[in-house]
């Protein structure tokens, strides 16, 4: 049984003007013990969305519906009531950003056990010798629990911020374009350390980025959403090399290589609205391969060899025959 | 286009003024229309009182006579109809509170732009100006300056504008010095915009309008102001005022007399404006300023709902 | 006027010693604790040319030097040592007035499409506006420069475009405006501080596309980014900066697929591939970039150097051609290669 299983996740915003943003619009995916899931896409796309919801940090305006079951059970079922008991104890969150998000007038140790006593994991002493020896997990000198937020290098702050993500001991980690405002070099070293974290400790990692290389290096599956739906899932070997939506591929040829010798591609044109009904396939108007079943008949998540699907009508050899 | 990140994160970020945002957002607001609508009620009756309550002093009927279907609010301590006196005087209090509150925004806007845009000694100078006149209590100086400049409307008016400015100041220094780090202003100083330039098309534009949520403000403080500088007896004697009324009502005895209606109405009156004044104001500037506002600090209490029908195979 | 005096290939913009630092306030106790008046020395020496037609890339991490070398190098920032010639003369020194006319000759593209314009103003003020302030043209001339723009900015059909307010159109739309708004005054050079990283991934190429016809036209594009991929396929010269220092610099193809300083190296290596068959180990080096306050001794990379020798601590390297390197133009500041 996957450890974080995700079953047509749906999520809409209550919009001033009285419309509906459907932002997600039933997504499903699993990740195992010890796996690196990517959710990779634009803005816009709903990623960052859909991790919001397996946490259940959404705003009063935002409804849901469909099944995030975590470790067997349903963590939407009944809301906020049902989505807080996990809440960094089984699924923890480094948000985008999270190293500016620090409180800078305590240290970064108090931080660190603050979620520990909120939860009831551990307090006092106890709590301040696990955050050294989380401290020390992530490559940061124990010792340094008594220091500020403004004594560490961002590179550092990110490491600090994954371990207040584990200080109660998650089973799954979900990480925001974790790296994305950082130099190279000191992303080559986050992403180091997430890929020990999945090795060594069993972390489930859910990486939610648009940098599609990060995704190929580091995780070993992953799906590409566009417009609020999976519109590819496999292997991220299958995905580079056999890609099987048009979006997957265009964004693949859109990503410049240090030495690749293609041109670099340019999607013309713009994700569609969401808050507005959809008919057909959403990546129609910006496809190259669009054809006459694409603009009304939406496409359904296709398997198209084992662990690998793609909601593509090209995929569909019964809808070919027919157009 | 909405994005998903964008409906929820709008509460983030101060906002860029850009065209229609006003009408979009604040005219909408409740509490707006109602405050404008107030507002907007005593302007009229003030701008028709010379048709509405002509000869407001005159005496129709008994001293301190009560409220009766002759005189909906009774008579004062001179037997003149208090409706009449009440719309005759929200002229004089409205005229004085907007004016002043003008004076005001004026200074403190232009104090608060030169600071900011210019920064450094004009700034440090500036701001040391200013310091120091908050310091000073503001109602003792009122007082002494009524007490010493006299009595007339226009000095009243100066004395209450060169008051409140202080505020408006270092409110429109920190946005100005705020749009000043823009990227765009930047760029058109890069492209070789000079100051006026800067100031005029792209500064001022952004901080126009909470220079005017402020003003709006101001008008509450500049109507409270008059009315107690009135009721202390340093007002003009011949304008009838809301102020006014109350200081006559208690030179008039009025309580001994049991006469609520001389004493109460032109205080709500008063109370109305400014209560009107904040309200628009405040709403203006929350607009400008969404983390003002604390809506997105309540409890995750999302919703869950029953899974949508099955798309067509 | 410009255009028939250009010829691709002559030196546009030269730079030689570069010098840029920035004090650091003590405040009044500092002052009294008589603490050392530190500096951050933000570009300590920076040499280099960009010819007409050509786009170099300034390459490097955080507090490498390169925004602050782009901004003086408009004169945005003021140097402390150091010459800039731009079109052979030197404007080092040069006055503001003077500067004024000189600045419709250097443009400036920003990295964040969503603040690079004036919200209340729509796209035809933006894209004109340089014109306005520099008084060009009547009326007409000034609407057809913008048409022109924008089309060259790929904004196309313009009138499209004209009356739109910034919020009315996506991130690739603004930079491609905020383009147009830098063309209108026909530019000898155009400076592209991070011109795409804020910009999704399917919009940059397109971008970055219009950047590229800009060579044709005799433009020299000075590029800043830390995105090593985009310098290597879109520029024709990279420079990488560490600490202040052009560490290496070249041709494109020289840089990215003969690298000799061990900084580049290390940067290559690190930098994720989009095919997860190509997973080579990449050198992290531990730590990260010291404070520009305190430069190391000797070369400044040695503290991180896999490769350092004690000489190393001693010798600050000048940039020259390694015996490794395939071309004269490729240079790197290291004493072992």
């Amino acid at each position: 049984m996957s450890l974080l299983a995700v079953t047509d996740l749906h999520v809409w915003f209550d919009l001033p003007n009285g419309r509906q943003l459907h932002a997600v619009r039933g997504i499903d995916f699993t990740v195992d013990e010890s796996e690196r899931f990517g959710l990779v896409g634009e803005s816009g796309c709903g990623k960052t969305t859909a991790i919001l919801a397996l946490m259940g940090l959404l705003p009063p305006n935002a409804s849901v519906a469909g099944e995030v079951l975590l470790n067997g059970e349903n963590v939407l079922s009944r809301g906020e009531e049902s989505a807080a008991p996990h809440r960094w104890r089984e699924i923890a969150m480094v948000f985008q950003g999270a190293m500016n998000a620090f409180n800078p007038v305590r240290t970064i140790g108090n931080q660190i056990v603050e979620p520990m006593e909120l939860h009831e994991v551990a307090e006092g002493k106890e709590a301040m010798r696990r955050a050294r020896e989380l401290l020390e997990v992530v490559g940061i000198p124990g010792d340094r629990v008594t220091h500020y937020p403004h004594e560490f290098s961002g590179g550092m702050r990110q490491r600090a911020a994954i371990a207040m993500a584990l200080a109660c001991k998650p089973d799954v980690l979900l990480a925001d374009e974790p790296t994305t405002a950082l130099d190279v070099m000191v992303q080559a070293q986050i992403l180091e350390l997430l890929v020990s974290l999945s090795n060594d400790f069993g972390l489930a990692v859910v990486l939610v980025t648009h940098d599609l290389p990060v995704i190929a290096q580091v995780c070993e599956r992953a799906a590409v959403m566009y417009a609020g739906v999976v519109a590819e899932l496999g292997t991220v070997d299958r995905l580079f090399h056999d890609p099987r939506h048009p979006y997957t591929r265009l964004l693949f040829a859109a990503t410049p290589d240090l030495y690749g010798t293609d041109d670099v591609a340019s999607i013309p044109g713009a994700p569609p609205r969401l808050d507005r009904e959809l008919t057909g396939c959403p990546f129609t108007p910006r496809c190259d391969r669009a054809f006459s079943p694409c603009p009304t008949i939406t496409p359904r998540l296709m398997e198209v060899e084992r662990g690998h699907v793609a909601a593509c009508h090209l995929n569909d050899s019964a809808i070919r025959k027919a157009s | 286009m909405t994005t998903a990140i964008e409906a929820v994160e709008a509460a983030e970020s101060p906002v860029d003024v850009r065209p229609g945002l006003l009408r979009s957002k604040v005219l909408r607001q409740p509490q707006t229309i109602v405050g404008l609508s107030v507002i907007g009620l005593f302007v009229v009756l003030a701008l028709l009182s010379p048709v509405l309550a002509p000869n407001p002093k005159e005496q129709v009927g008994p001293v301190f006579d009560p409220p009766s279907s002759a005189h909906w609010l009774g008579t004062d301590g001179g037997g003149a109809d208090m409706v009449k006196l009440l719309i005759a005087g929200a002229r004089v209090s409205l005229l004085v509170g907007f004016c002043a509150a003008v004076v005001s925004a004026f200074i403190g806007g232009s104090i608060g732009l030169a600071s900011g845009f210019f920064g450094g000694k004009t700034d440090t100078v500036l701001m040391r100006f200013t310091d120091y006149v908050i310091v000073i209590p503001d109602v003792p100086l009122m007082i002494v300056a009524a007490a010493l400049f006299g009595r007339s409307l226009t000095n009243i008016i100066l004395i209450i504008g060169v008051i409140y400015w202080t505020t408006t100041a270092r409110l429109i220094r920190a946005q100005v010095k705020s749009v000043r780090e823009r990227v765009y202003v930047k760029r058109a100083r890069a492209l070789g915009a000079g100051n006026s330039r800067l100031v005029g098309k792209h500064i001022l534009p952004q901080v126009a309008p909470l220079l005017i949520a402020n003003t709006v403000l101001l008008v509450a403080y500049a109507i409270f102001a008059e009315t107690f500088i009135t009721f202390l007896g340093l007002g003009d004697p011949s304008l009838i005022s809301w102020g006014r009324l109350i200081e006559n009502a208690f030179i008039d005895d009025a309580l001994l007399n049991d006469a609520w209606w001389a004493i109460v109405p032109p205080g709500v009156c008063v109370a109305l404006v400014v209560l009107a004044c904040t309200m628009v104001g405040q709403s203006m500037e929350e607009s400008l300023n969404p983390r003002l506002s604390v809506g997105h600090l309540s409890p995750r209490r999302f919703r869950v709902r029953p899974a949508p029908p099955p798309r067509e195979p | 006027m410009i255009e028939a005096a250009r010829a691709n290939g002559s030196a546009i913009l030269e730079v030689e010693d570069l010098v840029v630092h920035y004090p650091i306030a003590r405040g009044i106790v500092g002052t009294m604790q008589r603490r050392p008046k530190l500096r951050v020395h933000a570009v300590e020496g920076v040499s280099f040319a960009l010819r007409r037609g050509e786009m170099l890339a300034l390459v490097g991490e955080s507090g490498c030097g390169k925004t602050t070398t782009a901004q003086t190098v408009l004169r945005l920032l003021e140097p402390d040592a150091g010459v800039i010639r731009f079109d052979g003369e030197d404007i080092s020194g040069l006055p503001p007035r003077k500067l004024r006319s000189l600045r419709r000759r250097m443009q400036i593209i920003y990295q964040d499409p969503y603040e690079s314009l004036d919200p209340r103003f729509r796209v035809r003020a933006t894209v004109e506006e340089p014109l306005v302030i520099h008084r060009l043209g009547t009326k007409e001339e000034r609407e057809a420069e913008v048409h022109r723009a924008l089309a060259q900015a790929g904004l196309d059909p313009p009138d499209l475009f004209l009356d739109r307010y910034p919020h009315q159109l996506s991130g690739g739309q603004r930079q491609r405006v905020a383009i147009a708004a830098s063309l209108v005054l026909n530019p000898d050079i155009l400076v592209a501080d991070e011109p795409v990283s804020m910009l999704d991934v399917s919009v940059r190429a397109g971008v970055l596309a219009i950047l590229s016809e800009l060579r044709g036209k005799g433009l020299g594009i000075l590029m800043i980014t830390h995105d090593l991929s985009t310098a290597a396929r879109f520029a024709d010269r990279i420079a990488v900066m560490y600490l202040g220092r052009i560490v290496e610099e070249g041709s494109a193809h020289d840089v990215v697929n003969n690298p000799q300083h061990p900084y580049t190296q290390a940067l290559l290596s690190v930098v994720p591939k989009r095919d997860p068959r190509e997973r080579t180990t990449p050198q992290i080096l531990r730590g990260e970039t010291p404070n520009p306050v305190h430069i190391p001794q000797g070369c400044r990379f040695h503290p991180r150097c896999p490769i350092a020798i004690p000489d190393c601590k001693e010798i600050d390297p000048e940039l020259r051609r390694p015996s490794a390197a395939t071309s004269p133009a490729h240079r790197a500041a290291c004493i072992r290669v």
